[in-house]
């Protein structure tokens, strides 16, 4: 018997940590498993004896890469808690500030991450000498989302305007002129993204995939809505933990989600259009339409070009609520904290985020659950690379290793949340 | 990163320890000098932005994260050994940061609270900033790194210079800002007085008090501080949580929690 173990590379251009295990036997894989090696870092349970307020601080330093997603969540949830909405022009400044985070990690994760897999280089940055306007237009694209978010917010990354009930200090109608200005270049450079991505040289790939996402009666779900499973199935946020069980797997600091019993599902952009298109702004169904992306995409290679799709959506849905925008007679809605529990789930710009906090009677945090969407992922991650890696176990290792890593990045994982390198181990006999 | 440059560009390289990847996203947010900075120097290991990772000695290395792990403590000595200057950027890296909070807790039971199968999981009862493990050359605050201070850190660097960045509190800079005193004016806990400058006083721009995140300023008196938040109303597990969030650890910050634990 021929034993071998090969190390085959290291998964980059990710957030976070990771390492892939395969053991094949007589060409069939027996055992693959993507290890996550982030350091854990112990959120749910520092966040034990802190007051409801907050959450939103200590939560965004889960991830550099989406804080507002996590403040978003984790502000819905406690607001759920104790019994409040926040509607109207606070909502909407809310979705604004969540658009930027879109439009920003969207735009990192297809030029900087992803779109040099396409055309075969090793980073956004080597791609400059080739493809320069592209990539200036990459960066661009990121600059107005992160000016979004700091015009509103003070900074791109862990935002300080943000609290339980809505902001510490509201904008100013004038003070959104220049964001406006900005957010109809980002508009231009978005659709001309669409096109761009869309004719890349797809692999011929189709899963058939269970999305999660969540739904809302009237928009394009980002903020908030109940919750959507693709089979048909669908609950409210609240009844979260009855249908989403996290167990701890061997070998990885993430925990694996399982929906209803049963194995793996996605979440992120391909969930979300699957299950939302049609409340895509006109414009962005229009460019949809044009890049071929049909009603569903089911090839996760092509997720880049539903991501673009997503930026054209952020940056019309911005402008609409600018030009709209009343100023709220104040910049918080009153949170009197009471004793329960308050679920909140938002879209993240890599899928569900989902927070639960146990507030008690003085007004502290008791339990904390946070469900990212990297974990929800993972399992289902694998099976991509299951599915990718059996029938080409004869491929040379540099290009299976490399096909693993694209398969991977296709999912825009970050590691991130729970968590840069993946480790290719092939264990062939 | 990739294309083949002149042999006599500086080299960087970014690591990353336990940390929300944010100091490092950082470099990549300075989307107007990012591609003249790849012109300056050869960004030779960054995984996040590279899959093209080269191999050391690094002229700079830029360290992300703070140390949880047996492994973590033996791959920052790797680090220091192949870096010839190395430069911790954020809170994580400079203080623990918010992972630190452990150290006054029992990690194992933190980790029975995460996980139901805590024993698979290999860390460190505390999280360390990486001065207590290796020397460093400079370390840059903040919970984000503030854009404008990197590029001078790495700019000084590159140039041979010490890096200007004042050690002077928030309030300094909410004065030359302009902004309207929170704690004077609204009476709102603030801990400007004691965090070192960096931010451009954010905080108080968005008219709310300063929670600390860019570390101790040069010198502090939290004494005072501490009895002005009291006559604010501030009880003493509120001061306790004020102090501990981002770089609890840090001494003055550990001391002014602990005076406020002491009393409570
Ligand atoms: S210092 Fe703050 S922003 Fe930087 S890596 Fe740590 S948690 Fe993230
Ligand atoms: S004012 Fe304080 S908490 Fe706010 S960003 Fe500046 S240093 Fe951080």
């Amino acid at each position: 018997m021929t034993h071998k173990t090969i190390r085959i590379g290291g998964l980059s251009r990710v957030e976070g940590e990771g390492a892939l295990l395969v053991r094949a036997r007589d060409g069939r894989i027996v055992d693959l498993q993507l290890r996550i090696y982030e350091p854990p870092r112990f959120f749910e349970a520092l966040l034990r004896g802190r007051s409801y307020t907050e959450p939103p601080d200590i939560t965004a330093r889960i991830c550099g890469i989406c804080p507002v997603a996590y403040q978003m969540s984790a502000c819905q949830a406690i607001e759920a808690a104790c019994g409040v909405e926040v509607t109207g022009p606070l909502r909407d400044l809310r979705l604004l500030l969540y658009y930027g985070e879109w439009i920003e990690s969207h735009a990192l994760h297809i030029f900087l991450l992803h779109a040099p897999d396409f055309l075969g280089y090793d980073s956004g940055i080597a791609m400059a000498a080739d493809h320069r306007v592209h990539l200036e237009r990459g960066l661009a694209l990121k600059k107005a989302g992160n000016e979004l978010v700091a015009d509103l917010s003070g900074r791109a990354i862990h935002p300080v305007n943000v609290r339980v009930g809505g902001f510490y200090r509201i904008p100013r109608r004038q003070e959104l002129a220049g964001a406006a200005e900005r957010l109809r270049l980002a508009r231009e450079h978005a659709l001309a993204t669409v096109t761009w991505v869309a004719g890349f040289d797809f692999p011929d790939v189709e899963h058939d995939y269970r999305f999660l996402a969540l739904r809302h009666p009237d928009e394009y779900a980002i903020l908030s809505g109940s919750v959507a499973v693709s089979d048909g199935t669908g609950f409210p946020v609240s009844h979260w933990p009855e249908h989403v069980v996290e167990e701890q797997v061997p070998g990885s600091t993430a925990l694996h989600a399982r929906l209803d019993g049963t194995g793996g599902y996605l979440v992120g952009a391909m969930a979300r259009y699957a299950l939302n298109s049609g409340l895509l702004s006109p414009l962005a169904r229009s460019a949809a339409r044009d890049a071929g992306l049909g009603e569903v995409c089911r090839n996760p290679f092509r997720s880049i070009v539903v991501r673009a799709v997503e930026i054209v959506h952020a940056c019309d849905e911005a402008l609409r609520i600018i030009d709209s925008y009343a100023e709220p007679d104040a910049p918080a809605v009153p949170v009197e904290p009471r004793p329960g529990v308050g679920h909140g789930a938002s879209e993240a710009p890599r899928g569900t985020l989902y927070h639960r906090y146990r507030i008690d009677d003085d007004a502290l945090i008791v339990e904390a659950d946070i469900v990212p969407p990297t974990s929800q992922n993972q399992a289902r991650i694998e099976k991509d690379l299951w599915d990718l890696v059996e029938p080409r176990l004869a491929l040379p290792q540099e290009e299976l290793a490399s096909l693993c890593e694209r398969a991977v990045r296709n999912h825009d994982p970050c590691i991130s949340c729970s968590t840069h390198f993946l480790d290719l181990r092939l264990d062939a006999r | 990163m990739g294309a083949p440059k002149p042999a006599s560009r500086p080299r960087l390289a970014v690591w990353k320890f336990a940390s929300c990847d944010g100091c490092q996203l950082t470099l990549l947010d300075c989307e107007d000098e990012l591609l003249s900075l790849a012109a300056k120097v050869e960004i030779a290991y960054f995984l996040e932005a590279s899959s093209a990772p080269g191999p050391g000695p690094y002229d700079l290395s830029l360290v992300e994260g703070s140390v949880t792990t047996p492994e973590d403590a033996e791959r920052i000595r790797h680090v220091r050994r192949v870096s010839k200057h190395l430069v911790t950027i954020g809170a994580c890296a400079t203080a623990g940061g918010i992972q630190a909070l452990r150290d006054f807790a029992d990690v194992r039971e933190f980790a029975s609270v995460v996980y139901a199968r805590p024993e698979y999981i290999a860390t460190l009862e505390r999280s360390t900033a990486i001065s207590a493990n290796v020397p460093v050359d400079f370390e840059l605050r903040g919970c984000p790194i503030d854009k404008r201070q990197l590029l001078e850190v790495i700019t000084a660097f590159l140039t041979g210079r010490r890096p200007v960045v004042p050690g002077h509190s928030v309030c300094v800079e909410c004065k030359a800002r302009g902004n309207v005193c929170v704690l004077v004016a609204h009476g709102t806990p603030c801990l400007g007085p004691v965090t070192q400058a960096g931010c451009g006083a954010l905080c108080p721009a968005f008219n709310r008090g300063c929670y600390g995140c860019f570390g101790p300023s040069e010198t502090t008196n939290s004494a005072a501080l501490n009895g002005r938040l009291r006559e604010l109303g501030m009880s003493d597990p509120e001061l306790v949580r004020i102090y501990r969030t981002f770089n609890a650890t840090e001494e003055p910050f550990r001391r002014a929690s602990e005076e406020a634990e002491g009393d409570a």
